[in-house]
């Protein structure tokens, strides 16, 4: 499926944007957004696509959906993304998650039936999540701008990066039969399905019930991305009482 | 001018600390103790409102009282406004701290009221130079916990939180950026906007 061409290129491209990411302003910065204008019209189609599609959908499948088979759905579609998690962990030299993601992986493809449940969380081991954004970050990429990308949602120059070469470089889909590949496509729709609902009063908070929805939507991807990264770097909280003093 | 700032914030301590003598007997600076100190007795008061059952009405009426309490509201609000609050009048301020109060309870109890049935469990307290920040963990049944910073301060002259980041996102940065579109469709009028903040939340 992935040619050694190709991963030259990618490379090459990612040091590019790397560079220019590099140049972008950060420490201090809540908010780098050089492409406002263009990003509120990918907000827009997004926006519309959730309240006419996303949205009704997943309640739709919630309502018709028993809750265990919702779980199992999911339990799948986040089983076959371990192997890729694995990859990332090692890329990230954090070698106890590696080990962590592998036993899950083994453990729920065999004692978890293919992948429908997840017996390890009970054993210990939890999810670890990661992705190729995060082992950017950790080789020392800067955040770059902040970007909302079509069907996908809000992201930043790096994330974006780390999405795309996700979907290059994910090493499960290479190694699936066809029918596999088209179970896994099919249960990564329906972990979506799922998530929009479990986040639903959070996600129609932030895009239905405030004044700049797509303001809002971009704090709350930066700062909790931040977070989720420990990318300390980028603090930038507000000292209200710094302006008196 | 280092000196100088020093110099005007410790006389200012010093009247804070003075007023606080007369109203509540000896005040003492603010230190990690007295920081997770805070944060659980506010901490047992939301667990308190979230699991006593009633109405929505009564939780948002209790979540008011506890931000009355424990929240620097003045500074918080007038964050909030963003740069526009520095040409405003004191007046001007006070009533728009006034009904923040209660939006800010309403929207805050209103997804408290989410976490019926959980606790929120204080965990540890990081010095972050001029404030304290206490994290703490939400447990909710049947899924994951998640994670609630309080950063605490006592320079109002009284030990308040300011904030309330919950998953890395800040009360305070997610409430300028909303101060700030309400402001924008106003034409930067917060009169209008006081107006208006007390039906939303």
């Amino acid at each position: 499926m992935f040619e050694r061409g190709n991963g030259i290129t990618i490379l090459k491209y990612m040091v590019l944007f790397g560079l220019l990411s590099a140049c972008s302003p950060r420490s201090g910065i809540v908010v780098d957004d050089p492409f406002e204008t263009v990003n509120r019209k990918a907000h827009a189609l997004n926006k519309g696509l959730d309240s006419n599609i996303l949205s009704p959908v997943s309640k739709g499948y919630s309502y018709v959906v028993p809750n265990m088979v919702e779980d199992s759905v999911s339990n799948f579609s986040s089983n076959l993304s371990l192997p890729g998690k694995v990859v990332n962990n090692i890329l990230q030299l954090d070698i106890s998650a590696a080990a962590n993601n592998t036993a899950r992986l083994v453990i729920n493809s065999t004692i978890g039936l293919v992948g429908l449940f997840d017996p390890s969380d009970s054993m210990g081991f939890e999810e670890r999540s990661t992705d190729f954004g995060q082992t950017l970050q950790r080789w020392g990429f800067a955040e770059g701008a902040y970007i909302e990308i079509p069907l996908v949602g809000p992201s930043n120059i790096r994330d974006g990066m780390g999405l795309f070469v996700n979907m290059m470089l994910d090493p499960t889909g290479s190694a699936l039969t066809p029918t596999m590949n088209f179970y896994r496509s099919w249960s990564g729709i329906g972990s979506v399905l799922q998530k929009r609902q479990i986040y639903g009063d959070q996600i129609d908070e932030v895009l239905y019930g405030s004044a700049d929805s797509y303001a809002q939507s971009r704090l709350v991807y930066l700062q909790n991305r931040r977070f989720q990264l420990k990318d300390n770097l980028s603090d930038a909280y507000i000292d209200p009482y710094a302006e008196f003093e | 001018m280092q000196n100088l700032n020093k110099l005007t914030l410790r006389r200012r301590y010093f009247l804070f600390g003075a007023a606080s003598l007369v109203a509540a007997g000896p005040a003492f600076a603010l230190d990690d103790d007295s920081a997770t100190g805070l944060v659980n007795q506010l901490v047992a008061e939301i667990n308190a409102a979230t699991n006593a059952g009633g109405s929505q009405t009564k939780l948002i009426k209790a979540f008011e009282g506890i931000f009355e309490q424990y929240a620097d509201i003045n500074i918080i609000s007038r964050s909030a406004l963003g740069p526009r609050a520095r040409t405003a009048s004191t007046e001007t301020l006070k009533a728009f701290s006034r009904v923040f109060k209660g939006y800010i309870a309403r929207k805050y109890g209103k997804r408290f009221q989410e976490y019926i049935g959980s606790a929120i469990v204080v965990k540890n307290t990081i010095n972050r130079g001029k404030f304290f920040e206490v994290d703490a963990s939400v447990e909710v049944e049947g899924s994951e916990p998640f994670k609630v910073s309080f950063r605490v301060s006592d320079r109002s002259g009284k030990k308040l939180f300011f904030d309330i980041i919950i998953e890395g996102i800040s009360l305070l940065s997610s409430e300028r950026v909303e101060m700030g579109a309400l402001l924008d469709a106003r034409n930067g009028d917060i009169g209008r906007l006081t107006k208006d903040l007390a039906s939303l939340g």
